[in-house]
Protein backbone atom coordinates (compact mmCIF):
# COMPACT_ATOMS: atom_id res chain seq x y z
CA UNK A 1 0.00 0.00 0.00
CA UNK A 2 1.30 3.41 -0.45
CA UNK A 3 1.98 6.20 2.09
CA UNK A 4 -1.43 8.21 2.85
CA UNK A 5 -1.20 11.54 0.61
CA UNK A 6 -2.06 13.27 4.20
CA UNK A 7 0.53 15.15 6.05
CA UNK A 8 -1.35 14.72 9.36
CA UNK A 9 -1.57 11.78 11.14
CA UNK A 10 -4.75 9.50 9.96
CA UNK A 11 -7.55 9.98 11.99
CA UNK A 12 -8.73 6.61 11.16
CA UNK A 13 -6.09 3.83 10.67
CA UNK A 14 -7.20 0.23 9.17
CA UNK A 15 -3.98 -1.74 9.88
CA UNK A 16 -3.97 -5.89 8.33
CA UNK A 17 -7.70 -6.68 9.46
CA UNK A 18 -8.89 -9.99 8.84
CA UNK A 19 -12.40 -10.23 9.74
CA UNK A 20 -13.98 -13.85 10.12
CA UNK A 21 -17.83 -15.26 10.52
CA UNK A 22 -18.54 -18.78 11.15
CA UNK A 23 -21.28 -20.40 9.50
CA UNK A 24 -22.35 -24.42 9.63
CA UNK A 25 -19.95 -24.36 12.20
CA UNK A 26 -16.55 -23.38 9.50
CA UNK A 27 -14.41 -20.56 9.64
CA UNK A 28 -15.06 -18.24 6.99
CA UNK A 29 -12.80 -15.87 5.86
CA UNK A 30 -14.43 -12.37 4.90
CA UNK A 31 -11.88 -9.97 4.63
CA UNK A 32 -8.06 -10.34 4.20
CA UNK A 33 -5.30 -8.05 5.79
CA UNK A 34 -7.39 -4.93 4.67
CA UNK A 35 -5.11 -1.81 5.55
CA UNK A 36 -6.25 1.88 4.76
CA UNK A 37 -5.86 5.18 6.31
CA UNK A 38 -8.35 7.93 6.40
CA UNK A 39 -7.54 11.66 7.09
CA UNK A 40 -9.84 14.50 8.69
CA UNK A 41 -12.29 15.57 5.51
CA UNK A 42 -11.94 12.56 3.98
CA UNK A 43 -14.71 11.32 1.55
CA UNK A 44 -13.10 7.71 1.60
CA UNK A 45 -15.31 5.09 -0.52
CA UNK A 46 -14.94 1.15 -0.34
CA UNK A 47 -15.78 0.09 -3.53
CA UNK A 48 -16.16 -3.79 -4.81
CA UNK A 49 -18.54 -6.21 -5.50
CA UNK A 50 -20.70 -8.02 -3.45
CA UNK A 51 -19.46 -10.78 -1.29
CA UNK A 52 -15.78 -8.21 -1.01
CA UNK A 53 -16.74 -7.70 2.60
CA UNK A 54 -17.12 -3.64 2.26
CA UNK A 55 -19.85 -3.71 4.56
CA UNK A 56 -18.41 -6.62 6.76
CA UNK A 57 -14.82 -3.78 7.21
CA UNK A 58 -17.78 -1.30 8.09
CA UNK A 59 -19.51 -2.90 10.76
CA UNK A 60 -16.02 -3.70 12.14
CA UNK A 61 -15.40 0.17 12.28
CA UNK A 62 -18.51 0.73 13.66
CA UNK A 63 -17.16 -1.84 16.26
CA UNK A 64 -19.96 -4.74 16.10
CA UNK A 65 -17.17 -7.20 14.98
CA UNK A 66 -14.37 -7.38 16.58
CA UNK A 67 -11.04 -8.09 14.03
CA UNK A 68 -9.85 -11.97 14.36
CA UNK A 69 -6.34 -10.23 13.30
CA UNK A 70 -5.03 -6.43 12.75
CA UNK A 71 -6.34 -3.23 14.83
CA UNK A 72 -8.67 -0.60 13.63
CA UNK A 73 -7.58 3.09 15.67
CA UNK A 74 -9.38 6.33 15.85
CA UNK A 75 -7.30 9.07 17.03
CA UNK A 76 -4.94 6.21 18.01
CA UNK A 77 -7.16 4.27 20.54
CA UNK A 78 -8.18 0.96 19.50
CA UNK A 79 -12.32 0.52 18.27
CA UNK A 80 -13.47 -2.39 20.81
CA UNK A 81 -17.18 -1.19 20.72
CA UNK A 82 -19.95 0.96 18.54
CA UNK A 83 -20.10 4.83 19.61
CA UNK A 84 -21.53 7.62 19.26
CA UNK A 85 -18.17 9.29 17.94
CA UNK A 86 -18.58 7.20 14.67
CA UNK A 87 -22.41 6.84 13.34
CA UNK A 88 -23.60 5.00 11.31
CA UNK A 89 -26.00 5.64 7.85
CA UNK A 90 -27.38 1.81 7.05
CA UNK A 91 -29.59 1.31 3.78
CA UNK A 92 -32.03 0.00 5.24
CA UNK A 93 -34.99 1.97 5.69
CA UNK A 94 -36.26 1.02 8.87
CA UNK A 95 -33.02 2.58 10.87
CA UNK A 96 -35.22 5.45 11.41
CA UNK A 97 -37.36 4.32 14.97
CA UNK A 98 -40.79 4.33 13.89
CA UNK A 99 -42.15 5.09 16.85
CA UNK A 100 -40.48 8.20 16.84
CA UNK A 101 -41.13 10.94 15.07
CA UNK A 102 -38.55 12.55 12.04
CA UNK A 103 -37.36 14.93 15.29
CA UNK A 104 -37.92 12.86 18.07
CA UNK A 105 -35.48 10.33 15.94
CA UNK A 106 -32.85 12.71 15.80
CA UNK A 107 -33.64 13.98 19.73
CA UNK A 108 -33.49 10.87 20.65
CA UNK A 109 -29.44 10.09 19.14
CA UNK A 110 -28.46 13.34 20.78
CA UNK A 111 -30.08 12.48 24.44
CA UNK A 112 -29.66 8.41 23.88
CA UNK A 113 -25.59 8.96 23.79
CA UNK A 114 -25.96 11.66 26.70
CA UNK A 115 -24.57 14.85 23.73
CA UNK A 116 -26.54 17.46 24.95
CA UNK A 117 -29.78 18.08 26.90
CA UNK A 118 -33.36 17.68 25.23
CA UNK A 119 -33.35 20.87 25.26
CA UNK A 120 -30.62 21.71 23.31
CA UNK A 121 -30.92 18.31 21.14
CA UNK A 122 -34.94 19.64 19.43
CA UNK A 123 -33.03 22.92 18.56
CA UNK A 124 -30.54 20.59 17.24
CA UNK A 125 -33.34 18.41 15.16
CA UNK A 126 -34.56 21.68 14.15
CA UNK A 127 -31.36 22.93 12.34
CA UNK A 128 -30.54 19.67 10.75
CA UNK A 129 -34.19 19.30 9.43
CA UNK A 130 -33.62 22.36 7.64
CA UNK A 131 -30.53 21.29 6.01
CA UNK A 132 -31.86 18.77 4.58
CA UNK A 133 -34.88 20.50 3.62
CA UNK A 134 -36.93 18.44 5.52
CA UNK A 135 -38.70 21.09 8.37
CA UNK A 136 -42.54 20.68 6.94
CA UNK A 137 -41.91 16.86 7.65
CA UNK A 138 -40.37 17.33 11.48
CA UNK A 139 -43.27 16.03 13.19
CA UNK A 140 -44.18 13.18 10.44
CA UNK A 141 -43.78 9.66 11.54
CA UNK A 142 -40.96 7.91 9.43
CA UNK A 143 -43.90 5.23 7.62
CA UNK A 144 -45.11 8.83 6.48
CA UNK A 145 -42.35 9.28 4.56
CA UNK A 146 -40.59 8.25 0.98
CA UNK A 147 -37.79 6.55 0.88
CA UNK A 148 -35.35 9.40 0.26
CA UNK A 149 -37.07 11.00 2.72
CA UNK A 150 -36.44 8.51 5.33
CA UNK A 151 -32.45 8.43 4.46
CA UNK A 152 -32.28 12.45 4.68
CA UNK A 153 -33.59 12.04 7.97
CA UNK A 154 -30.95 9.51 8.43
CA UNK A 155 -28.24 11.69 7.77
CA UNK A 156 -29.02 14.42 9.18
CA UNK A 157 -29.20 12.06 12.65
CA UNK A 158 -25.90 11.03 11.76
CA UNK A 159 -24.73 14.95 10.78
CA UNK A 160 -26.57 16.16 14.31
CA UNK A 161 -24.58 13.86 16.54
CA UNK A 162 -20.72 15.75 14.55
CA UNK A 163 -19.07 12.00 15.00
CA UNK A 164 -15.62 12.08 14.44
CA UNK A 165 -15.94 10.07 11.18
CA UNK A 166 -19.33 9.34 9.44
CA UNK A 167 -20.03 5.48 8.37
CA UNK A 168 -22.16 4.84 5.58
CA UNK A 169 -23.18 1.52 4.29
CA UNK A 170 -24.88 1.86 0.90
CA UNK A 171 -27.19 4.70 2.21
CA UNK A 172 -28.66 5.02 -1.23
CA UNK A 173 -28.74 1.63 -2.61
CA UNK A 174 -32.46 1.14 -2.12
CA UNK A 175 -33.74 4.38 -3.86
CA UNK A 176 -34.70 4.94 -7.36
CA UNK A 177 -31.91 6.18 -9.86
CA UNK A 178 -33.11 9.58 -9.91
CA UNK A 179 -33.60 9.60 -5.92
CA UNK A 180 -29.87 8.44 -5.81
CA UNK A 181 -28.17 11.15 -7.75
CA UNK A 182 -30.27 13.77 -6.27
CA UNK A 183 -28.87 12.19 -2.55
CA UNK A 184 -25.72 11.92 -3.83
CA UNK A 185 -25.61 15.91 -4.87
CA UNK A 186 -27.05 17.18 -1.55
CA UNK A 187 -24.80 14.96 0.59
CA UNK A 188 -21.36 16.34 -1.62
CA UNK A 189 -23.23 19.83 -0.42
CA UNK A 190 -23.48 19.26 3.08
CA UNK A 191 -20.07 17.63 3.27
CA UNK A 192 -18.68 21.49 1.89
CA UNK A 193 -20.67 22.98 4.48
CA UNK A 194 -19.23 20.96 7.44
CA UNK A 195 -16.47 18.99 5.74
CA UNK A 196 -17.05 15.59 7.82
CA UNK A 197 -15.02 12.74 7.57
CA UNK A 198 -16.93 9.78 5.75
CA UNK A 199 -15.96 6.34 5.06
CA UNK A 200 -18.62 5.37 1.97
CA UNK A 201 -19.54 2.11 1.21
CA UNK A 202 -20.84 1.04 -2.16
CA UNK A 203 -20.64 -1.50 -5.51
CA UNK A 204 -21.52 1.25 -7.89
CA UNK A 205 -18.56 2.65 -9.94
CA UNK A 206 -20.45 5.85 -10.28
CA UNK A 207 -21.28 6.54 -7.21
CA UNK A 208 -17.97 5.93 -5.86
CA UNK A 209 -16.60 8.78 -8.50
CA UNK A 210 -19.39 11.20 -7.62
CA UNK A 211 -19.05 10.91 -4.21
CA UNK A 212 -15.72 10.19 -2.91
CA UNK A 213 -12.38 12.00 -2.61
CA UNK A 214 -10.73 8.74 -2.02
CA UNK A 215 -11.07 5.30 -3.14
CA UNK A 216 -10.26 1.70 -1.91
CA UNK A 217 -10.64 -1.19 -4.11
CA UNK A 218 -11.51 -4.31 -3.15
CA UNK A 219 -11.39 -7.72 -4.60
CA UNK A 220 -13.51 -10.70 -3.47
CA UNK A 221 -13.59 -13.78 -1.61
CA UNK A 222 -11.90 -13.10 0.81
CA UNK A 223 -11.71 -9.31 0.52
CA UNK A 224 -8.41 -7.82 -0.18
CA UNK A 225 -7.14 -4.71 -1.44
CA UNK A 226 -6.96 -4.27 -4.78
CA UNK A 227 -5.94 -0.59 -5.11
CA UNK A 228 -6.31 2.42 -3.91
CA UNK A 229 -7.37 5.99 -5.72
CA UNK A 230 -7.67 9.20 -5.82
CA UNK A 231 -10.50 10.83 -7.16
CA UNK A 232 -8.92 13.55 -8.64
CA UNK A 233 -6.40 11.43 -11.01
CA UNK A 234 -8.79 9.12 -11.71
CA UNK A 235 -11.98 8.55 -13.93
CA UNK A 236 -14.68 5.80 -14.16
CA UNK A 237 -13.23 3.98 -16.91
CA UNK A 238 -9.90 3.72 -15.48
CA UNK A 239 -11.24 2.23 -11.98
CA UNK A 240 -13.85 0.19 -13.93
CA UNK A 241 -10.47 -1.44 -15.83
CA UNK A 242 -8.67 -1.44 -12.34
CA UNK A 243 -11.85 -3.54 -11.04
CA UNK A 244 -12.51 -6.27 -13.58
CA UNK A 245 -8.62 -6.64 -13.67
CA UNK B 1 -62.38 7.48 -34.43
CA UNK B 2 -65.94 9.33 -34.28
CA UNK B 3 -65.67 12.16 -32.27
CA UNK B 4 -67.56 12.09 -28.73
CA UNK B 5 -70.93 13.70 -28.15
CA UNK B 6 -70.60 16.91 -26.06
CA UNK B 7 -74.06 15.13 -24.80
CA UNK B 8 -71.75 12.11 -23.78
CA UNK B 9 -69.18 14.02 -22.82
CA UNK B 10 -71.51 15.74 -19.83
CA UNK B 11 -73.20 12.64 -19.10
CA UNK B 12 -69.64 10.94 -18.39
CA UNK B 13 -68.91 14.14 -15.78
CA UNK B 14 -72.15 13.89 -14.21
CA UNK B 15 -71.22 9.93 -13.47
CA UNK B 16 -68.00 10.92 -11.81
CA UNK B 17 -68.73 13.81 -9.72
CA UNK B 18 -72.31 12.35 -8.94
CA UNK B 19 -72.63 13.19 -5.17
CA UNK B 20 -73.79 10.54 -2.98
CA UNK B 21 -77.37 9.97 -2.05
CA UNK B 22 -77.98 9.72 1.83
CA UNK B 23 -78.66 6.19 1.72
CA UNK B 24 -75.24 5.57 0.37
CA UNK B 25 -73.44 7.92 2.90
CA UNK B 26 -75.36 6.32 5.72
CA UNK B 27 -74.21 2.78 4.10
CA UNK B 28 -70.82 3.91 3.41
CA UNK B 29 -70.20 4.14 7.15
CA UNK B 30 -68.66 1.28 8.71
CA UNK B 31 -70.36 1.96 12.24
CA UNK B 32 -73.78 2.89 10.88
CA UNK B 33 -73.65 -0.51 9.17
CA UNK B 34 -73.11 -2.54 12.42
CA UNK B 35 -76.16 -0.40 14.23
CA UNK B 36 -78.09 -1.43 11.63
CA UNK B 37 -77.47 -4.86 12.03
CA UNK B 38 -78.06 -4.70 15.57
CA UNK B 39 -81.44 -3.32 15.06
CA UNK B 40 -81.79 -5.88 12.69
CA UNK B 41 -81.27 -8.73 14.97
CA UNK B 42 -82.83 -7.24 17.80
CA UNK B 43 -86.04 -7.36 15.59
CA UNK B 44 -85.90 -10.93 14.89
CA UNK B 45 -85.10 -11.85 18.39
CA UNK B 46 -88.08 -10.00 19.43
CA UNK B 47 -90.40 -11.31 17.18
CA UNK B 48 -89.24 -14.90 17.57
CA UNK B 49 -89.63 -14.91 20.58
CA UNK B 50 -93.23 -13.22 20.82
CA UNK B 51 -93.89 -15.97 18.45
CA UNK B 52 -92.39 -18.79 20.40
CA UNK B 53 -93.81 -17.36 23.36
CA UNK B 54 -92.55 -19.77 26.15
CA UNK B 55 -90.40 -16.41 28.44
CA UNK B 56 -88.55 -19.61 30.30
CA UNK B 57 -86.50 -20.72 27.00
CA UNK B 58 -86.06 -17.26 25.10
CA UNK B 59 -87.88 -14.13 27.08
CA UNK B 60 -88.14 -11.17 24.37
CA UNK B 61 -85.53 -8.18 23.84
CA UNK B 62 -87.52 -5.74 25.52
CA UNK B 63 -88.10 -8.52 28.48
CA UNK B 64 -84.61 -8.91 28.97
CA UNK B 65 -83.72 -4.72 28.11
CA UNK B 66 -85.91 -4.58 30.98
CA UNK B 67 -84.59 -6.85 33.11
CA UNK B 68 -81.13 -5.19 32.43
CA UNK B 69 -81.91 -2.01 33.30
CA UNK B 70 -83.66 -3.27 36.62
CA UNK B 71 -80.86 -5.25 37.64
CA UNK B 72 -78.57 -2.30 37.13
CA UNK B 73 -81.18 -0.10 39.44
CA UNK B 74 -81.13 -2.20 41.91
CA UNK B 75 -77.59 -2.70 42.33
CA UNK B 76 -77.05 -6.34 41.28
CA UNK B 77 -76.18 -6.01 38.33
CA UNK B 78 -73.62 -3.53 38.67
CA UNK B 79 -71.99 -5.27 42.09
CA UNK B 80 -71.68 -8.60 40.03
CA UNK B 81 -69.69 -6.41 37.49
CA UNK B 82 -67.80 -4.65 39.46
CA UNK B 83 -67.03 -7.58 41.59
CA UNK B 84 -65.74 -9.86 38.18
CA UNK B 85 -63.90 -7.00 37.61
CA UNK B 86 -61.73 -6.34 40.21
CA UNK B 87 -61.27 -10.24 40.70
CA UNK B 88 -60.04 -9.53 36.61
CA UNK B 89 -57.92 -6.76 37.26
CA UNK B 90 -55.77 -9.02 40.34
CA UNK B 91 -55.35 -11.98 38.14
CA UNK B 92 -54.25 -9.86 35.08
CA UNK B 93 -52.01 -7.69 37.36
CA UNK B 94 -50.34 -10.64 38.47
CA UNK B 95 -50.08 -12.38 35.11
CA UNK B 96 -48.22 -9.89 33.49
CA UNK B 97 -45.87 -9.43 36.50
CA UNK B 98 -45.12 -12.80 35.86
CA UNK B 99 -44.89 -13.16 32.13
CA UNK B 100 -42.67 -9.76 32.59
CA UNK B 101 -40.33 -12.34 35.22
CA UNK B 102 -40.24 -15.31 32.35
CA UNK B 103 -39.66 -12.94 29.60
CA UNK B 104 -36.85 -11.16 31.02
CA UNK B 105 -35.00 -14.89 32.04
CA UNK B 106 -35.78 -15.93 28.47
CA UNK B 107 -33.99 -12.84 27.11
CA UNK B 108 -31.28 -13.37 29.74
CA UNK B 109 -30.22 -16.42 28.75
CA UNK B 110 -30.38 -19.20 26.56
CA UNK B 111 -31.54 -22.09 28.65
CA UNK B 112 -34.52 -18.96 29.76
CA UNK B 113 -35.60 -18.84 26.48
CA UNK B 114 -35.69 -22.84 26.55
CA UNK B 115 -37.52 -23.02 29.55
CA UNK B 116 -40.05 -20.43 28.29
CA UNK B 117 -40.82 -22.02 25.03
CA UNK B 118 -41.48 -25.08 26.73
CA UNK B 119 -43.23 -24.35 29.35
CA UNK B 120 -45.69 -22.01 26.50
CA UNK B 121 -45.95 -25.10 24.59
CA UNK B 122 -46.71 -27.47 27.09
CA UNK B 123 -49.63 -24.99 29.03
CA UNK B 124 -51.08 -22.93 26.22
CA UNK B 125 -53.17 -25.49 24.91
CA UNK B 126 -53.99 -26.23 28.08
CA UNK B 127 -58.01 -24.87 29.06
CA UNK B 128 -57.56 -22.52 32.59
CA UNK B 129 -60.68 -23.69 33.52
CA UNK B 130 -59.56 -27.32 33.49
CA UNK B 131 -57.15 -26.62 36.27
CA UNK B 132 -60.25 -25.15 38.67
CA UNK B 133 -60.62 -28.69 40.40
CA UNK B 134 -56.96 -28.48 41.22
CA UNK B 135 -57.00 -25.14 42.19
CA UNK B 136 -59.65 -25.95 44.81
CA UNK B 137 -57.94 -28.27 46.65
CA UNK B 138 -54.65 -26.31 46.46
CA UNK B 139 -56.07 -23.22 47.46
CA UNK B 140 -59.51 -23.71 49.11
CA UNK B 141 -62.63 -21.95 48.00
CA UNK B 142 -61.14 -18.63 48.04
CA UNK B 143 -60.37 -15.57 45.65
CA UNK B 144 -56.82 -17.69 45.49
CA UNK B 145 -58.38 -20.55 43.15
CA UNK B 146 -59.83 -18.19 40.67
CA UNK B 147 -56.37 -16.16 40.64
CA UNK B 148 -54.57 -18.98 39.81
CA UNK B 149 -56.77 -20.05 37.13
CA UNK B 150 -56.18 -16.35 35.83
CA UNK B 151 -52.67 -16.12 36.28
CA UNK B 152 -52.30 -19.01 33.95
CA UNK B 153 -54.95 -17.86 31.46
CA UNK B 154 -52.42 -14.58 31.32
CA UNK B 155 -48.91 -15.62 31.82
CA UNK B 156 -48.87 -17.95 28.89
CA UNK B 157 -49.89 -15.83 25.81
CA UNK B 158 -48.55 -12.65 27.07
CA UNK B 159 -45.17 -14.20 27.70
CA UNK B 160 -45.25 -16.34 24.24
CA UNK B 161 -45.66 -12.65 22.74
CA UNK B 162 -43.74 -10.62 24.18
CA UNK B 163 -40.71 -13.19 23.53
CA UNK B 164 -41.62 -13.38 20.16
CA UNK B 165 -41.59 -9.62 19.53
CA UNK B 166 -38.33 -9.18 21.45
CA UNK B 167 -36.75 -12.12 18.85
CA UNK B 168 -38.50 -9.90 16.15
CA UNK B 169 -36.78 -6.75 16.81
CA UNK B 170 -35.05 -5.80 13.40
CA UNK B 171 -31.53 -6.06 13.81
CA UNK B 172 -31.27 -2.59 12.02
CA UNK B 173 -32.72 -0.83 15.23
CA UNK B 174 -30.42 -3.40 17.42
CA UNK B 175 -27.36 -1.66 15.84
CA UNK B 176 -28.86 2.21 15.85
CA UNK B 177 -29.33 1.55 19.65
CA UNK B 178 -26.03 0.36 20.42
CA UNK B 179 -24.52 2.62 18.06
CA UNK B 180 -25.99 5.82 20.20
CA UNK B 181 -24.67 4.18 23.37
CA UNK B 182 -27.60 2.24 24.83
CA UNK B 183 -26.83 -0.75 26.66
CA UNK B 184 -28.46 -2.21 29.74
CA UNK B 185 -31.74 -1.20 30.88
CA UNK B 186 -32.29 1.92 28.73
CA UNK B 187 -31.55 -0.26 25.67
CA UNK B 188 -34.99 -2.54 26.57
CA UNK B 189 -36.54 0.29 27.75
CA UNK B 190 -35.80 2.29 24.24
CA UNK B 191 -35.33 0.08 21.70
CA UNK B 192 -36.70 -3.46 22.75
CA UNK B 193 -39.81 -2.40 24.38
CA UNK B 194 -41.43 -0.07 21.35
CA UNK B 195 -40.22 -2.49 18.81
CA UNK B 196 -41.83 -5.16 20.23
CA UNK B 197 -44.60 -3.25 21.34
CA UNK B 198 -47.12 -4.52 18.69
CA UNK B 199 -46.29 -8.16 19.44
CA UNK B 200 -46.73 -7.73 23.37
CA UNK B 201 -50.49 -5.34 22.44
CA UNK B 202 -51.16 -8.66 20.93
CA UNK B 203 -50.23 -10.53 23.67
CA UNK B 204 -52.01 -8.47 26.16
CA UNK B 205 -55.31 -8.34 24.35
CA UNK B 206 -55.20 -12.63 23.82
CA UNK B 207 -54.61 -12.36 27.37
CA UNK B 208 -57.39 -10.33 28.66
CA UNK B 209 -59.85 -12.48 26.62
CA UNK B 210 -58.76 -15.72 27.92
CA UNK B 211 -58.56 -14.19 31.18
CA UNK B 212 -62.28 -12.60 31.43
CA UNK B 213 -64.37 -16.30 29.30
CA UNK B 214 -62.15 -18.38 32.04
CA UNK B 215 -63.33 -15.80 35.07
CA UNK B 216 -67.16 -15.87 34.05
CA UNK B 217 -66.62 -19.95 33.39
CA UNK B 218 -64.36 -20.06 37.42
CA UNK B 219 -67.38 -18.09 38.59
CA UNK B 220 -70.48 -20.43 37.36
CA UNK B 221 -68.20 -23.42 38.59
CA UNK B 222 -67.59 -21.71 41.90
CA UNK B 223 -69.87 -19.30 43.20
CA UNK B 224 -72.15 -22.12 43.96
CA UNK B 225 -69.76 -22.48 46.87
CA UNK B 226 -68.01 -19.13 47.85
CA UNK B 227 -71.65 -17.21 48.19
CA UNK B 228 -70.17 -13.75 46.67
CA UNK B 229 -70.20 -14.04 42.70
CA UNK B 230 -69.28 -12.33 39.96
CA UNK B 231 -71.15 -12.06 36.60
CA UNK B 232 -70.83 -15.89 36.50
CA UNK B 233 -72.17 -16.22 39.92
CA UNK B 234 -75.24 -13.89 38.97
CA UNK B 235 -76.09 -15.81 35.62
CA UNK B 236 -76.11 -18.95 37.84
CA UNK B 237 -78.38 -17.56 40.64
CA UNK B 238 -80.70 -16.07 38.23
CA UNK B 239 -81.17 -19.52 36.05
CA UNK B 240 -81.73 -21.76 39.45
CA UNK B 241 -84.50 -18.94 40.23
CA UNK B 242 -85.84 -19.47 37.14
CA UNK B 243 -85.17 -15.45 35.96
CA UNK B 244 -84.50 -16.37 32.20
CA UNK B 245 -84.70 -12.44 31.96
CA UNK B 246 -81.86 -11.20 33.67
CA UNK B 247 -79.87 -14.80 32.41
CA UNK B 248 -80.17 -13.22 29.55
CA UNK B 249 -79.15 -9.32 31.07
CA UNK B 250 -75.86 -11.16 32.60
CA UNK B 251 -75.09 -12.94 29.52
CA UNK B 252 -75.65 -8.93 28.00
CA UNK B 253 -73.62 -7.95 30.44
CA UNK B 254 -70.80 -9.85 29.99
CA UNK B 255 -70.52 -9.02 26.39
CA UNK B 256 -70.63 -5.53 26.40
CA UNK B 257 -68.21 -5.57 29.37
CA UNK B 258 -65.86 -7.07 26.91
CA UNK B 259 -67.07 -4.58 24.44
CA UNK B 260 -65.84 -1.89 26.15
CA UNK B 261 -62.79 -3.17 27.26
CA UNK B 262 -62.08 -3.52 23.81
CA UNK B 263 -63.40 -0.10 22.85
CA UNK B 264 -62.22 1.63 25.62
CA UNK B 265 -58.72 0.82 26.38
CA UNK B 266 -56.90 -1.78 23.93
CA UNK B 267 -58.68 0.42 20.75
CA UNK B 268 -57.47 4.07 22.32
CA UNK B 269 -53.78 2.36 22.62
CA UNK B 270 -53.32 0.84 19.41
CA UNK B 271 -54.74 4.23 17.87
CA UNK B 272 -52.23 6.32 19.93
CA UNK B 273 -49.53 3.40 19.56
CA UNK B 274 -48.91 0.81 16.80
CA UNK B 275 -51.18 2.53 14.31
CA UNK B 276 -49.86 5.84 14.30
CA UNK B 277 -46.02 4.50 14.18
CA UNK B 278 -47.52 2.45 11.17
CA UNK B 279 -46.09 -1.03 12.96
CA UNK B 280 -49.75 -2.87 13.20
CA UNK B 281 -48.29 -7.03 13.66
Amino acid sequence: MQPSPHARPALLKVDGVTLQYSANGRQTVAVYRVGFEVGASDRYVILGPSGCGKSTILKAVGGYLTPAEGGILLHGAAVRAPGPDRVFVFQEFDQLLPWKTARENIVFALTASRKMSRRDAEQRASDVLDKVNLAAFADHYPHTLSGGMKQRVAIARALAMEPHVLLMDEPFAALDALTRQKMQDELLQLWEETKFTMLFVTHSIEEAVRVGSRILLLSAHPGRVKAEIDCRSADAREIQELLYA
Amino acid sequence: MPEIAPEAAVAALEIAQKSQSPWERIYGSAAARRIMLLVVLALVWEFYARWLANPLLAPTFSATLNALVSSFASGALSRALWFSLAMLAKGYAAGLILAAMLTAFASASRIGADLLETLTAMFNPLPSIALLPLAMIWFGLGDASVIFVLIHAVLWPVALNTHAGFRAVSPTWRMVGQNYGLSGIRYVWRILLPGAFPSILTGLKAGWAFAWRTLIAAELVFGVSSGSGGLGWFIFERKNQLLIPEVFAGLLTVILAGLLVENLIFRPVENRTVRRWGMQA
